[in-house]
């Protein structure tokens, strides 16, 4: 049995300790928001916010995270209103979407950390995400978009 | 999930005659059921009392915009409301929703548009005409004399008004006009306006529905181990182990290999570890990528089918003169969808019930139905979205592992794919060995050029060309080439080693654009002038590709100074009913490392439906075919993937992201493919511009960074 926070809310899920977040979180939380894209940690799909900090939930096993509190894509916000969502709606940044979650959620820490990045603070705090679409450059241009917004811009 | 009931209902009618449809739109009223207070002249909308219009989308939600530039395209001529308006995604059911140029309901070739566009505009336009029919009779005035807006009918003389929520019981009983008059451009509402897509806010709260997401009561799920050579087959196996770990449910033998079927995919994996599988591993066993190469040189000296032959190429040539020589390499490529391969079913006695990912409603229903007994009408193909297709998602054998492990369960069950599967059981683009030669005049133009293509056929192998004929999809792009040469031959050698193939994004123009477009600018380099102007030169007979290539040179300012050590590259291809250019501008680093800075890409499609999304979809095939150039190969080891995930197939990150600028060309000419018309022309651009900047031709994909390097 293992307890954590999800979005806010105390969960309590009988699972093998070393099944990964990512597994807990899709299957026997039925939060499928977060995708599976490698297993490895290797393209960012699966990327969740354990205590703020983005982590690749494929490769976190559900022990690690006890007592913890996770934030899954579906607690990003409650309205969809997280400047980096706001950000993404405008610029219509997903293609396929499947990465986006990922994405997002890298990014939303990216703007916890620097408020205002550079694009070489993006290279560095994206670089982990693929996106086989190719909708990079719209990620670049949300995440300064999201900035604008955080700060209060128009 | 969607009710599937309801919608069943209102298809059922469109069944029985559905079989004999030709025009596709024209649907005669009787066909669907009569739903009163619904006005529903065809498969493709309908109308309710409150005004709201729901339009059936055909064309699978894969990443390319179609759940919005379905929807623009027939509010637009139905003059309705975009807000008014739903999407549905549309059930597997040929009869109704096939594609009216291909005949089936599978979708590949960028054509959803280009295929669609007339077909759609003509299902709105009918139910329109019908709509002011019905609002005519009401006020006792002649059609001719009212005109719609907005989801209304008006009578501008008298100021009357009706909305179509008003209209539908009358307009239901109308016949449906076969020839109804389209709107001219000018009066397009919603064409070629930027429109946001639809699909964005489910995309960014996570609230999509993939494959992957499908939950169905009573659900297992599975996970299938394969034999790590291509066709090999299960000899026997020892389920002793898997059975034993808590939560598997069963293990199955299915046409794939063996499915451990558990609670969930987390458990079905630890089956698959403690699963104990003796292959049989066939013939294929004996191929590896060496013996690949070395069969393709073999035959690149064997005369070839010839598939175009104009003049006398090969006198030119052996007449001697200024001849130029080279051999091109190209090598197998997986899709690498971000979504692995999955499919969800739920097989019984009386049904056959499908959600999938899939490009392909069409073929998964067939399939479904050989597999489980059950006619066509009993296999309901639930569409997901999709993540990623690019041709993967056109096959059926993912779709095949989730019918006959459900069958054979007697549950409904998920296969899910793991990343190593994907990458190591796809359906690649082939590699191909290519020859050149080309003879120069005293002017340096060519006046004889020889291409022989060495690769296997994917339609062949597919069984959908025929054997000994010569593979459309092996030389398109060759044959086809653009520039004007008084000598021309061009072969093709089928060399099939039995790798599984594909239709990767672009298929044969992927690779066949950068051959063709790299030896132009050998020759161009050779002859001493500029790779834009020498093409120029020779697209007299080809306007349309000699306006976007003449685009993207004035954008990118070709010829202006760049910064030190920057140059450019330039590239044209026709794919897909698009014309598409581009240059690149690159530095490569002493030690090899190469820096795309800018990519500025042309598209003349014909007509840009919805702008924004045209420039998405041009911005991704950029990036589709940047990893490519630079990471993308997969190679064999004794019939087997030697790559296995992200970290040995690499793909392009946002810190090697250029900028990407989209020019659209509005040729006003008939809409081409927007999907795959993206992709061919950046390799060899970029590949141009490398050698602008070091004088290292590329003749090998991938790049091979170390050949770049200047001690």
């Amino acid at each position: 049995m293992v307890s954590f926070t999800v979005n806010g809310k105390q969960r309590q899920v009988d699972v093998p300790p070393e099944m990964p977040l990512l597994w807990v979180l899709r299957e026997s939380l039925n939060l499928t928001g977060t995708k599976y894209g490698c297993g490895i940690a290797v393209c960012g799909a699966c990327t969740v916010h354990v205590d703020g900090t983005p982590v690749r939930s494929c490769v976190t096993p559900a022990s690690a995270v006890a007592g913890r509190r996770v934030t899954t894509i579906e607690g990003l916000s409650e309205r969809a209103d997280h400047p980096v969502q706001k950000a993404w709606m405008e610029v219509d940044v997903p293609q396929c979407g499947y990465c986006q979650s990922g994405q997002i959620m890298s990014a939303a820490a990216l703007l916890a950390r620097k408020p205002s990045p550079t694009d070489a603070d993006i290279d560095d705090g994206m670089s982990g995400n693929i996106c086989r679409c190719g909708t990079y450059q719209r990620i670049r241009a949300a995440i300064h978009r999201a900035a604008a917004i955080r700060k209060g811009g128009a | 999930m969607k009710p599937l009931v309801s919608r069943r209902e209102i298809l059922k009618g469109g069944l029985a005659v559905g079989a004999g449809l030709t025009i596709g739109f024209a649907l005669p009223i009787r066909a669907l059921a009569q739903t009163p207070g619904v006005f529903a002249p065809n498969q493709w909308l309908r109308i309710d009392r409150d005004g709201v219009v729901t339009i059936t989308n055909s064309v699978p939600e894969m990443g390319q915009g179609s759940l919005t530039t379905t929807p623009m395209i027939i509010a637009d001529e139905l003059d309705a409301k975009l807000e008014n308006v739903k999407v549905e995604q549309a059930l597997a059911n040929p009869a109704l929703y096939k594609n009216p140029v291909t005949g089936t309901q599978s979708y590949g070739g960028s054509r959803g548009v280009r295929d669609h566009l007339e077909m759609w505009r003509k299902a709105a336009a009918s139910a329109r005409e019908m709509l002011k029919q019905a609002a005519a009779n009401e006020w006792g005035v002649p059609v001719e004399s009212v005109d719609t807006e907005e989801g209304a009918v008006v009578h501008r003389p008298t100021g009357r008004r009706l909305q179509y929520g008003q209209l539908v019981d009358k307009a239901q009983a109308l016949p449906v006009p076969q020839n109804p008059k389209l709107k001219t451009p000018d009066k397009f509402r919603y064409i070629g306006k930027v429109v946001k897509r639809r699909d964005t806010p489910d995309k960014v709260t996570g609230r999509s529905i993939y494959g992957v997401d499908v939950q169905v009561p009573g659900m297992l799920v599975g996970s299938i181990e394969r034999c790590p050579v291509f066709g090999g087959k299960v000899q026997s196996f020892d389920a002793t182990a898997a059975k034993k770990i808590k939560g598997v449910k069963d293990v199955v033998q299915v046409s794939n290999g063996v499915a451990v079927v558990a609670d969930n995919f987390w458990t079905a994996l630890q089956g698959r570890r403690a699963l104990k599988v003796t292959w049989d591993e066939g013939p294929i066993a004996q191929v590896s990528s060496a013996t690949i190469t070395r069969e393709y040189e073999a035959s690149s000296k064997q005369p070839g089918q010839v598939a175009k032959n104009e003049g006398d190429a090969e006198k030119v040539l052996a007449a001697g003169g200024k001849v130029l020589e080279a051999v091109y390499q190209v090598p197998f490529l997986e899709h690498a969808c971000m979504e692995p391969m999955n499919a969800t079913a739920q097989v019984s006695r009386e049904a056959c019930v499908i959600w999938a990912p899939t490009q392909n409603p069409g073929g998964t229903q067939a399939t479904a139905a050989r597999l489980t007994g059950l006619p066509a009408e009993k296999v309901i193909v639930n569409t997901t979205m999709l993540g990623g297709g690019f041709g993967r998602r056109g096959e059926i054998d993912f779709i095949v592992d989730a019918v006959e492990t459900s069958k054979a369960v007697g549950a409904p069950v998920k296969v899910m794919w793991t990343r190593e599967d994907d990458i190591t059981h796809g359906f690649y683009r082939p590699a191909t060995y290519n020859v050149f030669r080309a003879a120069l005049d005293a002017n340096g133009m060519p006046s004889a050029w020889f291409t022989r293509i060495v690769g296997p056929g994917i339609l062949i192998q597919k069984g959908r060309a025929q054997a000994g004929t010569i593979d459309p999809a092996a030389v398109e792009a060759v044959r086809n080439m653009p520039y004007d040469i008084p000598n021309l031959r061009i072969e093709w050698n089928n060399k099939d080693l039995g790798i599984p193939l594909g239709f990767w994004r672009s298929v044969g123009p992927s690779q066949n654009g950068f051959i063709i477009e790299s030896f132009i600018d050998e020759l161009a380099h050779a002859a001493g002038k500029d790779p834009f102007e020498y093409r120029r030169a020779l697209l007299g007979k080809s306007p349309r590709h000699k306006a976007i290539l003449e685009l993207v040179a004035n954008r990118a300012s070709w010829g202006a100074p760049l910064p030190a050590g920057r140059a450019r590259g330039i590239a044209v291809v026709f794919s897909y009913g698009s014309y598409a250019a581009t240059v690149a501008e690159v530095s490569v680093a002493p030690a090899g490392a190469v820096k795309v800075h800018r990519l500025v890409c042309g598209i003349d499609a014909g007509l840009a439906v919805n702008p924004d999304a045209v420039k998405a979809q041009m911005e991704g095939g950029a990036v589709y075919a940047l990893t490519a150039a630079f990471y993308g190969q997969i190679t064999i080891d004794r019939g087997r993937v030697q790559q296995s995930n992200f970290h040995d197939y690499q793909m392009l990150r946002i810190n090697e992201m250029p900028v990407v600028d989209v020019h659209i060309l509005d040729s006003g000419e008939a809409p081409g493919g927007l999907g795959e018309p993206g992709v061919p022309t950046v390799a060899p651009a970029v590949c141009n511009a490398i050698f602008a900047a070091t004088g290292r031709r590329v003749r090998k994909l991938p790049i091979d960074r170390s050949e770049l390097k200047r001690a």
